[in-house]
């Protein structure tokens, strides 16, 4: 772009004009990105649900909606996430407590523990509790049954209730992050000033702390509702085989059971409606409960609340927490490890039947493995750059421009946010299958890739307009003043005033890409395939312990990006 | 230097300034002064190149920069004014020395004369020796002091400061306005100084522009010339503490707000009355004597020691004035005490037409 601008004054006189400044270069660009990003994927969806090529068919809906297999899915959807989200958010709520307000000691192990979930994918967690307690094949059961000597396996988790357990399991650190910091920020006066007026502790605790920290829980819940709901990982790495559907594995199935037939993909897409109208009902009760109480009891700035002595409850509660967390954090992925150096998937954990041969197997000569690897850092990278540049330039023109629809267009960015992953996937399928402009997109990495921008362009948008809005306007007109041209005190000064957010950003959307399944997982094609559709695939064709060694290279890849953004953003300087 | 037409700018349907027009000359320090909202900041946007005016014309040095009939808007970086932002606007992540080196880096300086210009630049604002510093490593007079060095190698002839002092706390701020006198007085340099401060402004400037709440000029003047000659009464009362008190005539005597017999002031019309209007009074708390002969009494209910004069309220009928007197006036004769009755005589006072419902 900077290519463009001749620094002469008529240039230079003209960019100011109404016309045709950089402003209204990357307004107009935003617009269109957005349109063909967002809005067309979303248009093609509806269009695709009740337009069948020559007129309007509501027929079609209706007739997917009622099929009892359908029917069931959408139970299942629903009766998971209601019960994954009631207790995820009890068991959240209760750890952060217990962190945020009591004297319970080990803080610092049990905080590291609660960080590792947001490193492992869903369905690398799930197909790790599958190793453990898949009906009479999991170890754990295993080993339950010959040390009591029992007939049946104790647990079976490829139930609804096996699942509702592990997303339970997989997304209370989720609640827990937000109260957490919530009550951390929480002014401890309001807390003190009621123990001096004779509120005993319990009482405390029930009517002013808990109702305090309600939005943070509520945003907590929020969002693992909608995870929840849209979680593909989960689900079809424990339901699969059990024929046990939620909608977004049912989409999945409908897509791969057309095979290229323009009808299924059209059930798939009316699915996609389906869920896409839970999601939002979620939305609309979960802001119909918050408007009750907005409290602006938080304050930004860090505090020292009283700690909560625990007295005789202290060890018992540190002996339960500590065996809580390791059994659900780090035996997954211990097993994971194990079984990733076994010979063969059965084998007992013993020294003897241990070796690197799935290493070899997948890393050397392994062309389908190789590819996935590369494909995925590539769609990484790729992502990461492009969403960090978007995200860049869309905060730019949303709050520093702020053109007419400047509301609208942050909506746009924010909307495949909210939007399950499965459905982003059906809408760009739809949108970009034929030829465009003589390029196909269908099949290839570069559709992923697109799907891939408008899911994570939330996250850089969020991150850089969080640093641009610190950055005062009068620092930008200091450098126009001083001779610099727009373009150039945008280089000078801006970019470098938020460079920490852009690389904290890019990491934001690198570090999920690079684990992703839902949405690849319906637009892989051939040779585009990713880290979770290649570890699917083993595990899928039986290769159980390459499935493990390939979890573990992909475990090792993100932990070690995870450090990087760690090492970063410690020493960002104060701005 | 510069030279304001006509200019008008709106902000939807709000007019921030309407029909302004100014002429500042080469050389001198001019204030903006007026209260907050009045559209000062707006003047020195459109004077940057960063709002576009609805109406009139902009020139600097001769030449005009925006017109919006002639559809001229020279870019801000094309306009060449050194401009110190209120918040400093010192970018943290260039050190000193950078800061104060951009505006020339920008305008293609050859390296050494650059050099040579930033080190003078700092020496003026008395900043050699930090120039490897961060600004986060500096407190806020210094970084007031590297927005002011850069300010000098973008423009050394022509420098806009937005409250420059305003956040500084009050022992520096005195330091600051002498400093930036006696930097213009060393390099000639014409500033246009922007403050609601108006005691700064009246210390430091030339010339200072008054401007009423609605973005209109009340008064051009010298410093003297507003303190002796306030414009209207909005000049009167924002330049200084006043006293105001409705007057009468009645029968070719003048009374304070009632027609009390005990309450005539004066016997002859008193000099800027405006007959055949309702008047009001204003009157500076100094300019109140103490003076047993005058009719107007009053109790003190309060008075109050400040170091170099004497704060009194002075309770006349319903209405309290303030009066001060010179700690020097008090020593040689009678000590004011409270719940004493006085007599008070008015000097210098100005006449202003009544506002509705103050009679």
């Amino acid at each position: 772009m900077k290519m463009m601008f001749h620094r002469t004054n008529k240039d230079l006189a003209r960019m100011d004009g109404k016309k045709f400044g950089v402003d209204q270069i990357m307004t107009v660009l935003c617009f269109l990105i957005m349109t063909t990003v967002v809005i067309l994927p979303v248009v093609m969806i509806i269009y695709n649900t009740f337009w069948d090529g020559t007129k309007l068919d509501l027929d079609m809906f209706a007739r997917v909606i009622l099929r009892e297999e359908n029917l069931e899915a959408l139970k299942n959807t629903v009766i998971i996430a209601i019960f994954a989200t009631l207790f995820a958010t009890i068991v959240g709520v209760f750890f952060a407590w217990l962190l945020g307000r009591s004297d319970i000691p080990l803080k610092g192990l049990m905080r590291w523990l609660f960080s590792i979930p947001f490193m492992i994918p869903p369905f690398l967690a799930a197909m790790a509790w599958d190793m453990m307690f898949s009906g009479r094949g999991g170890y754990i059961n295993r080993m339950l049954m010959s040390i009591f000597n029992l007939k049946d396996a104790p647990f079976n988790i490829n139930t609804v209730a096996g699942i509702i357990v592990i997303e339970i399991v997989y997304y209370f650190p989720f609640v827990y992050m937000q109260v957490v910091s919530a009550l951390e920020r929480m002014d401890p006066t309001l807390e003190e000033s009621a123990r001096i007026a004779g509120a005993k502790q319990w009482y405390v605790i029930r009517k002013i702390t808990l109702p305090l920290t309600i939005p943070a829980i509520s945003s907590g819940t929020l969002l693992v509702l909608i995870t929840s709901l849209s979680n593909y990982g989960i689900p079809s790495m424990l339901g699969y085989s059990k024929n046990i559907f939620t909608l977004p594995t049912m989409i999945v199935e409908r897509v791969n059971r057309a095979g290229g037939d323009f009808q299924g993909i059209r059930e798939a897409t009316a699915l996609s409606v389906v869920l896409v109208i839970v999601v939002s009902i979620a939305l609309f009760v979960q802001r119909k409960l918050l408007k009750a109480g907005r409290y602006d009891i938080i304050k930004g700035k860090s505090m020292r609340p009283a700690m909560i002595k625990l007295r005789a409850a202290k060890y018992p509660l540190l002996i339960f927490s500590i065996i809580f967390l390791v059994l659900v954090v780090l035996t997954p992925l211990v097993i994971i490890l194990l079984v990733s150096f076994l010979r063969a998937y059965g084998l007992p954990f013993a020294f003897e039947n241990f070796s690197l041969v799935n290493y070899q197997k997948i890393l050397i000569g392994n062309i389908a493995v190789t590819d996935s690897i590369k494909n995925s850092l590539f769609l990484g990278f790729g992502s990461g750059i492009v969403c960090l540049f978007l995200g860049v330039m869309l905060s730019y023109v949303i709050y520093k421009v702020k053109p007419k629809g400047s509301g609208a267009l942050e909506t746009l960015a924010v909307l495949p946010y909210s939007l399950p992953g499965t459905v982003m996937a059906i809408g760009c399928i739809l949108a970009w299958s034929g030829a465009v402009f003589g390029i196909t997109l269908y099949n290839t990495i570069w559709i992923i890739m697109v799907a891939y921008i408008a899911r994570y362009l939330s996250y850089t948008l969020k991150s850089c307009s969080a640093s641009l809005q610190q950055v005062h306007l009068s620092l930008e007109e200091a450098s126009r003043s001083c001779g610099a041209t727009h373009m150039q005190s945008l280089m000078d000064i801006t970019l470098p005033l938020i460079k920490p957010a852009m690389v904290s950003s890019f990491f934001l959307v690198f570090l999920p890409a690079m684990r992703e399944l839902t949405t690849s997982v319906l637009l892989y094609g051939p040779n585009s395939r990713t880290l979770g559709v290649q570890i699917q695939q083993l595990r899928v064709n039986g290769y159980m312990t390459q499935a493990a060694a390939l979890s573990v290279v992909t475990i090792a890849i993100i932990m070690i990006c995870n450090g990087v953004v760690k090492a970063i953003t410690k020493d960002r300087k104060g701005v | 230097m510069v030279k304001y037409e006509n200019v008008t700018v709106r902000y939807g349907s709000h007019t921030v300034v309407e029909n302004f027009s100014l002429e500042v000359h080469k050389g001198e320090i001019l204030g903006i002064v007026g209260p907050s909202g009045c559209g000062k900041t707006t003047l020195v946007r459109a004077l940057g190149g960063f709002l576009n005016p609805d109406h009139g014309e902009i020139s600097i040095n001769g030449e005009l920069v925006y017109s919006k009939s002639k559809r001229i808007n020279r870019s801000p970086e094309a306009r060449r004014l050194g401009i110190v932002f209120q918040d400093y606007a010192v970018w943290p992540h260039l050190s000193v020395w950078d800061n104060v080196m951009y505006p020339l880096k920008k305008r293609r300086v050859p390296k050494d004369k650059a050099a040579e210009m930033v080190r003078h630049a700092l020496e003026q604002v008395r900043m050699k020796g930090y120039e490897k510093y961060m600004p986060s490593q500096l407190s806020g007079g210094q970084q007031q002091r590297v927005a002011i060095a850069r300010a000098l190698t973008c423009s050394n002839d022509l420098i806009i400061m937005d409250e420059p002092i305003t956040n500084l706390d009050a022992k520096l701020r005195e330091g600051m306005l002498d400093e930036i006198r006696m930097l213009q007085q060393r390099l000639q340099t014409t500033i246009i100084y922007i403050t609601h401060d108006q005691e700064a402004a009246l210390q430091l400037c030339d010339r200072v522009v008054i401007m009423e709440p609605n973005g209109r000029i009340s008064q051009i003047g010298t410093d003297e010339e507003i303190i002796e000659h306030p414009a209207n009464r909005f000049v009167f009362s924002f330049i200084g503490v006043s006293n105001f008190i409705p007057v009468v005539e009645r029968a070719g005597r003048y009374y304070l707000w009632q027609v009390k017999e005990e309450l005539c002031y004066a016997a002859s019309a008193p000099r800027g009355y405006l007959s055949g209007k309702a008047n009001v009074m204003g009157v500076r708390p100094m300019d109140i004597v103490f003076d047993g002969a005058s009719p107007v009494k009053g109790v003190i209910t309060q008075a109050v020691f400040l170091g170099s004069l004497y704060n009194f309220f002075v309770r006349v009928n319903d209405v309290e004035l303030r009066v001060q007197r010179s700690t020097l006036d008090s020593l040689d004769g009678h000590e004011y005490r409270e719940g004493e009755t006085v007599g008070l005589r008015f000097l210098n006072e100005k006449y202003y037409e009544a506002e509705e419902g103050e009679v």
